[in-house]
């Protein structure tokens, strides 16, 4: 009887693979490099920092394996002192923590909103057909690419309660009597952070979202135009619903940022309870007061807030991130 | 209902003339089709019309009133676009009636108005969906109901048919001239590359080659009398024959040209050109014979019924005279 795959006759039935197993075998070996990295640079580090949340590591006893494991203490302990009363500690009943993370949703949630509004109205301005603008979309990215160090120091000083530009301005035109200590002062501290992280991030949210809009056929725009329907209402019943998708993405990428920032924070209002974020406050644990401990478990329980927070995200906004068309 | 009037209507984009002063008249409730190849700027043409882009110089008139600066929803018109144009969040429905909801129509009439057309397009059915559950034939048609709902006294295609597949294209083509035939008191001006379907929709075609009117005419004029090369060699499938050098001289011309199915096959005695068969394609109901006569290009013939004859046949073949046109060195035909 004549055989029907002469070629693979003899040969061990191992190699003898489908196309599809083939395919799948060659996604696996060009993913590889990737996972390792990933495992290296990512998975590693956050079970570091997971695993030390649940030791009273310092920074002497961190790398002689000293430290002991004292379960989920540094979150909340439970102590009875010796006259009967029962204390509590721990990350979970500490009142700065929970500043700290009041100010950082505040933070979040003001500067994303209005970076999204902002970010919106530059990006339909950028969509719209004129000269140079090609220049000004260079241009408008500017904030963005300074780096944070610099454009904090730049805003400290412009900021500066007695040399800076801003509060000469303002007592020029008449909208203050007298100089405010915009990063100094408790009240204006927060406004301070906001004002700069608005001006820097803007830029970015405006070319995600012009991205987004440049997606949008003219014929859409064209047919509206035949009907004679109005522009604001062509703004809310078209382009809104249809730059959706863009607009989500934009704004997580930007919360999953505000959620962790720090640089800002650190440069513009430092030791100030007015601002600091949960990022600042567990770096200040760990760096100035060395309990690595309680400074992981501040840091885990950033990574699960920003978790939960963008899980809830998608859910509500139903955005779409695996990149199938709607 | 509206008689348009384009009085030396040109448009440039810069330096550059797209349209350069083109006079034509469309008749009320006339099918007008714009065709030529692309970049002669018909769909530009269509566009000025609409009110998308702004007229360079000259007139449009709409009934007699000049129309240049009206904007393009004053104009009474609604446009057919090539990619159908739909929104995608909005279902069938909703993209049909969204036009509709500002022109100060009631809830009842407008779904009416919604609902008849829907019927009229066979598309009823699919009202709640969204376009992107739809076949490209069927968002075709909710896009031209958009434009049926607006009652538009100006109907304007631009190549509606072009991202459909062959056998779509045939069956939306019947469609289209099924509303026209519906609809008598609408003007309608359709742009299209396709010669087919300008000959099968058009009550006349008007063809452009850069920017001006090459031709304006009855599908049937076009077809026996063209008055130029250009016209001659683009309506008709397969194209016409043209000769020249000795072929054209017998005939006292420069190019001469013959349609396919205008060419007989005869006796050696009675024969102009003789010449073997090097290809043929057989359509089942008729035939095409490429025949190697000593011209620049193979003389083209169409023949009834199925293929008998094979490759290599050696061919006495005579043109109909009354079928010839002859052309000068102007590209114009002689009297």
């Amino acid at each position: 009887m004549p055989t029907l795959h002469p070629s693979t006759k003899g040969k061990p039935l191992r190699r003898q693979l489908n196309l599809q197993q083939q395919r799948v075998r060659a996604a696996y070996v060009f993913l590889l490099p990737m996972l390792i990295m990933l495992l290296l640079v990512a998975a590693w580090p956050l079970f570091r920092s997971i695993s030390f949340s649940f030791t009273d590591a310092t920074a002497e006893t961190l790398f002689n394996g000293q430290s002991q494991w004292v379960g989920f203490d540094n979150y909340l302990e439970r102590r009875l002192r010796s006259n009967g009363e029962v204390r509590w500690r721990g990350v979970l009943v500490d009142a700065d923590w929970w500043n700290a993370v009041w100010n950082t949703i505040r933070f979040s949630v003001v500067s994303v909103s209005l970076e999204a509004f902002f970010g919106l109205l530059v990006a339909l301005v950028l969509n719209m057909e004129f000269k140079g603008r090609g220049l000004v979309r260079a241009a408008i990215l500017i904030p963005w690419a300074i780096p944070t160090v610099v454009s904090a120091r730049m805003w400290g000083w412009m900021l500066n309660d007695q040399f800076g530009v801003i509060n000469y301005m303002m007592m020029g035109v008449g909208l203050i009597d007298k100089p405010i200590a915009w990063t100094a002062s408790s009240d204006t501290a927060m406004l301070a952070v906001l004002i700069v992280d608005v001006w820097k991030t803007t830029p970015f949210m405006a070319l995600l979202i012009l991205a987004g809009l440049q997606m949008i056929p003219r014929d859409m725009y064209e047919a509206a135009k035949l009907d004679g329907i109005h522009p604001v209402k062509v703004f809310f019943r078209v382009t809104l619903p249809m730059i959706k998708p863009a607009l989500m993405v934009a704004v997580i990428f930007r919360a999953l940022d505000a959620l962790r920032i720090f640089d800002l924070i650190y440069l513009l209002t430092p030791q100030s309870d007015a601002t600091v974020t949960m990022s600042v406050l567990s770096y200040r644990e760990i760096q100035q007061f060395g309990d690595y401990g309680e400074g992981s478990a501040m840091s885990t329980l950033l990574f699960v807030i920003i978790t939960l927070f963008v899980l809830l995200y998608i859910k509500l906004g139903r955005v779409n991130l695996t990149g199938a068309t709607r | 209902m509206a008689h348009i009037q384009l009085k030396s209507l040109s448009k440039s984009f810069g330096a550059l003339e797209v349209i350069k002063g083109i006079d034509l008249e469309i008749k009320k409730g006339e099918f007008m089709v714009f065709v030529g190849p692309s970049g002669c700027g018909k769909s530009t043409l269509l566009r000025l019309i609409s009110g998308l882009e702004q007229i360079s110089s000259g007139q449009l008139l709409f009934d007699g009133e000049e129309v240049n600066n009206l904007v393009p929803s004053k104009r009474g018109i609604a446009m057919v676009f090539q990619s159908y144009a739909l929104y995608p969040h909005m279902t069938v429905y909703e993209n049909m009636a969204f036009g509709m909801k500002l022109a100060q129509t009631t809830k009842a009439e407008m779904d009416t108005r919604v609902r008849s057309a829907a019927e009229l397009l066979q598309i009823d059915h699919l009202l709640e969906r969204l376009p992107k559950q739809l076949s490209g034939g069927q968002r075709q048609r909710v896009a031209i109901g958009r434009a049926i709902v607006r009652d538009p006294r100006v109907f304007l295609f631009d190549e509606p048919l072009s991202n459909l597949d062959a056998a779509l294209r045939v069956q939306t083509r019947l469609e289209i001239a099924k509303l026209h035939h519906d609809m008598t008191d609408v003007t309608m001006v359709y742009v299209t590359h396709d010669q087919v379907e300008a000959m099968t929709l058009a009550d006349r075609i008007c063809v452009l080659r850069n920017g001006e009117v090459e031709q304006v005419g009855t599908p049937a004029e076009l077809y026996e009398n063209p008055n130029s090369l250009f016209v001659a060699g683009f309506i008709g499938s397969p194209k016409m024959n043209f000769l020249t050098d000795r072929f054209a001289e017998d005939f006292d011309c420069t190019t001469l040209g013959i349609r396919p199915e205008h060419i007989n096959i005869t006796t050696a005695a009675d024969a102009v050109w003789q010449g073997k068969v090097i290809h043929a394609e057989d359509l089942g109901s008729d035939h095409f014979l490429f025949i190697e006569i000593g011209s620049s290009e193979p003389l083209i013939v169409r023949q009834n019924g199925k293929l008998l004859g094979s490759i290599g046949d050696a061919l006495s073949l005579r043109p109909i005279p009354e079928h010839l046109h002859r052309f000068g060195a102007n590209d114009r035909p002689l009297g």
